[in-house]
């Protein structure tokens, strides 16, 4: 047997598809294989290995060194949501993909739209050059 | 040396933490107990607490979790109603020479409870309650997907209330208002109890909330009836499930942000302090994250609530269905990006301001769109007033002022003017009273025959529609005007005289509000008492269009006998268009959950765990902490979690139904 | 009147009630409500690097990222926290196998990484604190305890719940309720290396060139 009965039988009673049998599995992916598992394993070591180096050898310039790790952690989740996670168009009728996609753009909202909002804020209402911000010790 | 003991055992607990110089608490302390008493003597009396905890408190049944959501919500409030009362009163006489008869420590807390209990513990459990009773029914499931879960966090939302109400006795309430907002919460300004009882009283039941939310998302993707698509959903599915995408990505911001304000507080850590680089604008920022989303977590079931009530009351389909649940979807996104517009005058300048006031304008149009589909499906229909009916009605005239009201505080440049001001009291109450909780009478009204299997009294029901309407316009009105005069919100006392007579006017709305309370109570009491006279044995009163009134009322524990198949969007309607056979012999037996007690014993532990934390009881805190794991763990163990309905049992209990409906014809 | 003619009608008699009750099997809805779950605790992370991002530049005269982190040892940490995907990996695999006695085996292996990486992360704190430099310092440094120790606890939970699966595995094999929560904590364990990757780019690369 590949995998749990349990954990991927899809429900026959989900709506969109009301004559399916019960035993139509429709997640086959749930827990990938060895192969898969070693593939995101290397591809994770070499996506750690390399953002860790630009940053320890510091081969460019800062901006680049930032953009350059911040595109490798994207890949490696990417990485990691595929080989580790198993994540597909399918499992669970495309849901769990759509709650990710959700989420990720709450995410972006969140963070993007904290920082660009507080960057304003303080910038008018903080009207002190940062330099003396970093000195600023008022405990 | 003793006195460390004590320390030590006690907290900061000692015998000054209770109120007994403020006569008001005193009174309403005895009064509470003389109730709580009365109430527990009648349990015992009539030998009901085995009833209570067996089919009750353990229960995971979601109709009777969907109840006792609602019991709490409306016992909830009274109390959050009796905190409104107190400020009306006394800023209708706080004037002149008066000091009116609250003091300001004492008012201060009021206004924070009132906030808090309104929106966290009245129309959260309402809101929750009335989706846990009435989606499985619309989709043909017999339970949600996760029925111990279920029962767990009805019991941590009944413990962050009771975390609150216990603030009313012990210690005192935050005196911040009901966002809590630092510096003014933080541990320098607010060293009392008062904002550590608010933090963790919506910490516990922000668990209850959220797991509810994954429970009904899932119970609504996975266990439609057969033949239900997305798009033939009854459309307070569709919003139910809009409102639980919404506090599932919305709470946990909350959370967060609580976390860290307890960090400042408890810690000494620096997020939100005025030195060492801390920013309390960023709590405003991240508590409005959640904050926005929240307002339409509370309204977008309300708008499911009115669509069937509309549609059924019109006996017509609802008009422009797809627009409506797109019209849902896009209030959902959208809500995650206005939330700046609460703090516009916090400075963030013209090009932030200018994109969040364009996006809250925005969303004026998908909700425009909602109005006018409610007016079409009315438009040509055989229109029933019965009171869920004139609930909506209502709705419809006052939820279109109070969102004008707020597209005008959508500009930013009116709401330099506007903000803090009684203005914005008045509009947002004008949508959550014209909105969420007229919503919720029409749904208490609409589906209380389904729950008990007789009708709410409509003389009565119709005696607390006039007086609610009525003394809402009579008590939010005057403060639009108040409020463009630039008079504050949260204020004591004022000196100018001038303005006294709006706010008297605003009182006696207030006392108008409270006949429509009471005529509420005495039309559940009364109701109750004539339940032959209002029976109702078709299990459809309303000639309903959705699968509810496809089963009996109440609905039997499994809630339909044989799984229907669905070929309509009005399904139920189209059922009977179809002259369907209801089928009587032939049932099999039916797989249910347990009923557990695991709920009730976690929820327990949480209130310990939070009374702990409050007092600095830190061995209290402990114990408590390790018991709730130890229990989670304990409960993990027990695999045996299902038991069967037998067939002949179901049989009988069909039998029944079939007999009574045969009488009828 | 319905728009759409269901599928039915052209093969007989209309049905409104299934012939043949398939309940609804326990336990089907799981994985999906886990997801779920976690993508509401993936907020709680964007809040807290939401919380960083603002405030991470707030030393208050304090230390800086670039005086306290010390890359190494991170590098040791996420090292740590990659094996125990991979060993939970195998867990997974040796579950489908039926095989109770490996899958118990790379399950205390991943046990033993997880306690590794954070027994290094409670070294790097108390050597933190110890050097002045705790949450008590600059909002920056409230907010890096306030996110890695979060990822932290996270972590810790999860080892809890590792250790009470393998006693429920021992005791009652591999069975279907039991498997299900495998693969519940499978995406968890994942889900937290996830979150570090945000950590360690974020917090401690990107804090190093600030």
């Amino acid at each position: 047997m590949s995998h749990t009965p349990a954990a991927t039988v899809d429900d026959h009673r989900q709506g969109d598809r009301p004559d399916r049998g019960p035993h139509d599995h429709a997640d086959t992916a749930a827990h990938g294989s060895r192969r898969g598992y070693l593939i995101g394993f290397v591809l994770s070591v070499v996506l750690t290995a390399i953002p860790f180096w630009l940053v320890m050898a510091r081969p460019f310039g800062a901006n680049a060194t930032v953009l350059l790790v911040a595109a490798f952690a994207a890949v490696q989740i990417i990485v990691h949501m595929i080989y580790f996670l198993h994540m597909t168009t399918k499992s669970e009728g495309g849901w769990t993909m759509m709650a990710l996609i959700f989420t990720a753009v709450l995410v972006v909202i969140t963070l993007a739209g904290s920082l660009w909002v507080m960057v304003h804020m303080n910038s008018n209402m903080m009207p002190m050059p940062p330099a003396d911000m970093a000195t600023m010790d008022m405990g | 040396m003793s006195e460390m003991l004590l320390k030590a055992i006690f907290g900061r607990l000692s015998l000054a933490s209770f109120p007994i110089h403020e006569p008001i608490l005193v009174a309403t302390f005895a009064v509470v107990a003389l109730g709580g008493i009365g109430v527990l003597w009648a349990i015992t009396r009539y030998r009901l607490w085995g009833w209570l905890w067996r089919d009750w408190f353990t229960s995971v049944d979601h109709k009777r979790i969907g109840i006792m959501y609602m019991a709490l919500g409306i016992v909830m409030l009274l109390r959050g109603f009796a905190d409104a009362i107190m400020m009306r009163i006394q800023q209708a006489i706080a004037f002149g020479g008066s000091e009116g008869y609250l003091n300001a420590h004492h008012y201060d807390q009021i206004f924070t409870a009132h906030g808090v209990i309104m929106i966290f513990f009245v129309a959260m459990p309402m809101v929750t309650g009335l989706m846990n009773y009435v989606v499985p029914l619309q989709i043909g499931a017999r339970d949600v997907s996760f029925p111990f879960l279920n029962n767990f966090s009805f019991w941590m939302t009944g413990a962050g209330a009771a975390i609150v109400m216990t603030s009313l006795f012990v210690g005192e309430f935050a005196r911040t208002g009901w966002l809590g907002m630092p510096p003014l919460s933080g541990i320098a300004y607010s060293p009392d109890v008062g904002v550590d009882y608010y933090i963790w009283g919506l910490q516990v039941a922000g668990v209850g909330t959220l797991l509810s939310g994954v429970n009904l998302i899932v119970t609504i993707v996975k266990m439609r009836a057969p033949g239900m698509t997305m798009m033939k959903m009854p459309i307070f599915t569709w919003t139910a499930l809009c409102t639980n995408i919404l506090i599932v990505a919305a709470f946990p911001v909350l959370t967060a942000v609580l976390a860290l304000l307890s960090l400042d507080r408890y810690v000494g850590t620096a997020f939100f302090t005025n030195d060492l680089g801390g920013n309390p604008m960023m709590y405003v920022n991240l508590i409005w994250i959640w904050g926005h989303p929240e307002v339409y977590i509370l309204v977008l079931p309300v708008f499911g609530v009115f669509s069937e009530v509309t549609s059924t009351f019109s006996g017509k389909r609802l008009f422009g269905y797809s627009s409506m649940v797109y019209a849902t979807v896009v209030i959902t996104i959208l809500a995650y990006l206005v939330w700046l517009h609460h703090f516009f005058t916090m400075g963030s300048g013209a090009s932030v301001n200018s994109f969040f006031g364009i996006t809250t304008m925005i969303i004026a149009i998908p909700t425009g769109a909602k109005i006018f589909n409610w007016l079409f499906t009315m438009y040509r229909g055989r229109i029933r007033f019965d009171v869920p009916m004139m609930w909506t009605v209502a709705f419809m005239l006052t939820f279109v002022i109070g969102g004008m009201t707020g597209v005008l505080l959508a500009v930013p440049p009116a709401d330099f003017v506007l903000h803090n001001s009684l203005f914005l009291v008045a509009h947002f109450h004008n949508v959550i009273i014209g909105g969420v909780l007229f919503g919720m009478f029409a749904a208490i009204n609409y589906w209380w025959p389904k729950a008990f299997g007789f009708r709410l009294d409509p003389v009565w029901g119709k005696r607390s529609f006039w007086f609610w309407v009525t003394g809402f316009y009579l008590a939010f009105m005057p403060l639009y005007a108040l409020g463009l005069m630039g008079v504050t919100r949260r204020m004591r006392y004022f000196d100018d005289p001038a303005l006294q007579a709006w706010f008297v006017a605003a009182a006696l709305g207030a006392g108008l509000i409270a006949l429509g309370i009471a005529c509420f109570l005495v039309q559940m009491a009364v109701s109750i008492r004539d339940r032959a006279r209002l029976a109702d044995t078709t299990g459809d009163p309303w000639n309903g269009r959705t699968l509810e009134w496809a089963t009996a009322s109440p609905p039997p524990d499994y809630n339909f006998a044989v799984t229907p198949v669905i070929h309509d969007l009005d399904a139920w309607h189209d059922m009977k268009e179809r002259h369907h056979e209801r089928p009587c012999t032939g049932f099999s037996d039916i797989p249910m959950p347990k009923n557990t007690p695991a709920g009730v014993y976690l929820a327990g532990l949480s209130y310990l765990l939070a009374i702990g934390m409050v007092w600095y009881m830190w061995w209290l805190a402990a114990v408590a902490l390790v018991g709730a794991v130890a229990v989670a763990i304990w409960n993990s163990f027990d695999y045996d979690r299902e038991y069967h309905i037998p067939g002949e049992v179901v049989t009988r209990t069909e039998d029944r139904r079939t007999q009574a409906l045969e009488a009828l014809a | 009147m319905s728009a759409a003619a269901p599928a039915a009608e052209a093969d007989g008699p209309i049905r409104f009630y299934v012939e043949e009750e398939h309940p609804h099997p326990p336990g089907a809805s799981t994985a999906l409500g886990f997801w779920i779950y976690l993508m509401s605790d993936c907020l709680i992370f964007a809040a807290l690097f939401a919380t960083y991002g603002v405030l991470g530049g707030a030393t208050a005269g304090g230390p800086a990222p670039r005086d306290l982190f010390d890359l190494p040892l991170v590098a040791l940490n996420t090292g740590l926290l990659l094996f125990s995907s991979i060993t939970y990996g195998f867990a997974m695999l040796a579950m489908d196998e039926g095989a109770r006695g490996r899958t118990l085996a790379w399950l205390a292996a991943t046990g033993l990484f997880g306690l590794g990486f954070l027994s290094v992360e409670l070294y790097e704190f108390s050597h933190l604190i110890h050097e002045g430099a705790g949450p008590q310092r600059s909002a920056f440094l409230s907010s890096f305890f306030a996110l890695v120790g979060t990822h932290g606890l996270h972590v810790t939970f999860g080892i809890i719940w590792l250790v009470t699966l393998m006693v429920q595995v021992g005791r009652y094999g591999l069975i279907d309720a039991n498997r299900r929560r495998l693969l519940c904590l499978s995406m968890f364990w994942h889900f937290l290396d996830v979150v570090w990757i945000g950590v360690f780019t974020f917090v401690y690369l990107m804090g190093m060139l600030r």
